[in-house]
């Protein structure tokens, strides 16, 4: 059975399109046969994200305006043999699709994909109505700052009003040591304001934008952020996996430093 | 205003930027829900300027309605409350 997946968080910049490379890399490593969808139209960035930039032919408003076929459009991606990218328009705007082509556009893909994840323009305007229209879950995705979470908190609102049938909350760039000072609201403390279910928490590293600029998503890798990614892709199939511990001694290479610091 | 009056006495007993934050947020959040837009916050205003009219004499200029949280009776969670600040010019019944 395949699951169409929005990632969405009403503010920009919290993470969404990161979010979607490295959950859909991440299914796509599980063995699941994966496609992700920019819906961002006019301001596409998940294939510079994905490292799929040079090989965009065909882009969303074509698939849905018949100018190509769906199969045209589909990017593979050779690191992953179960893995495509669909493209959003870098030269129109959010009119050039409606709620119905989308839903139409995510039932043609059901057939062939175990998981359809539509990376959520940031607003709540048309472009947020046209990436929900389709879609059986999202995954909200927010940073521990009051207009992130305000903003949250809106789009879990509209949502449900949408009827969507499950919400799931990603905390992202969480720095474990300003918690620790009280500079920063914990994981705990955004959970009981927006009082919604959480399906993961990634820590603020830096090798996030280290693999943003060489376009490889980087979940699975022995990093703080790669690690708490995968988790939220086992979360996703099910799994029942606990939250990282963001205190930075899980990592293998904190693990291999400490050993180094023993051994001194 | 309870709530906003222990609100301002934290502030002395040193409180974090986190817990700033999510005070904050807490209240934000309850008029976020309430969806309540602020011409039905003035026309609320207006309605409650003519019912109290009608028994004292108030000052209209000086009245603010907002909406917050409060503790309930016998309830740990905080509810929504509709609060309302009606400065009595004259508390004499009017004629």
């Amino acid at each position: 059975m395949s699951e169409v997946i929005v990632i969405t968080s009403g503010k920009g910049g919290v993470g969404k399109t990161t979010t979607t490379a490295n959950v859909g890399t991440g299914l796509a490593k599980l063995d699941k046969k994966v496609v992700l969808i920019d819906t961002d139209i006019g301001l596409r960035n998940l294939d510079v994200v994905m490292g799929l930039e040079n090989r965009i032919v065909y882009n969303l408003v074509d698939v849905v305006e018949g100018n190509c076929r769906l199969k045209q459009a589909l990017i593979k991606d050779k690191r992953y043999p179960n893995l495509y990218l669909l493209p959003s328009a870098q030269t129109r705007d959010k009119t050039a699709v409606t709620p119905e082509q989308m839903r139409k556009l995510t039932d043609e893909l059901r057939e062939e994909y175990d998981y359809i994840l539509l990376d959520c323009p940031a607003g709540i305007e048309q472009g947020f109505k046209n990436a929900i229209a389709g879609a059986d879950r999202a995954l909200v995705v927010t940073t521990p700052e009051v207009s992130a979470i305000r903003d949250a908190d809106r789009i879990i609102g509209l949502l449900e009003a949408n009827e969507m049938k499950k919400s799931d909350l990603i905390i992202n760039r969480i720095r474990m040591d300003m918690v620790k000072r009280g500079d920063m609201m914990s994981i705990a403390d955004v959970v009981d304001i927006l009082a919604v279910n959480i399906i993961g928490a990634i820590p603020d590293d830096e090798n996030i934008v280290i693999s943003t600029n060489q376009g490889e998503p980087l979940v699975g890798t022995n990093t703080m952020a790669g690690q708490a990614y995968m988790n939220i892709c086992h979360r996703v199939l099910g799994e029942n996996v606990p939250l990282l511990n963001l205190d930075g001694n899980n990592s293998f290479w904190s693990k291999f430093t400490s050993i180094l610091k023993r051994t001194k | 205003m309870k709530e906003g009056y222990k609100n301002l006495f934290d502030i002395f007993k040193k409180k974090t930027s986190s817990d700033v934050a999510k005070d904050r947020l807490k209240l934000l959040l309850v008029s976020d829900r309430a969806n309540c837009t602020p011409e039905l916050m003035e026309m609320i205003k207006n309605d409650i300027i003519n019912v109290i009219s009608k028994y004292m004499d108030i000052d209209a200029d000086g009245l603010e309605i907002q909406i917050t949280q409060t503790e309930f009776e016998g309830n740990d969670e905080a509810v929504p409350a509709l609060y309302a600040n009606i400065p009595i010019k004259d508390i004499k019944h009017k004629e």
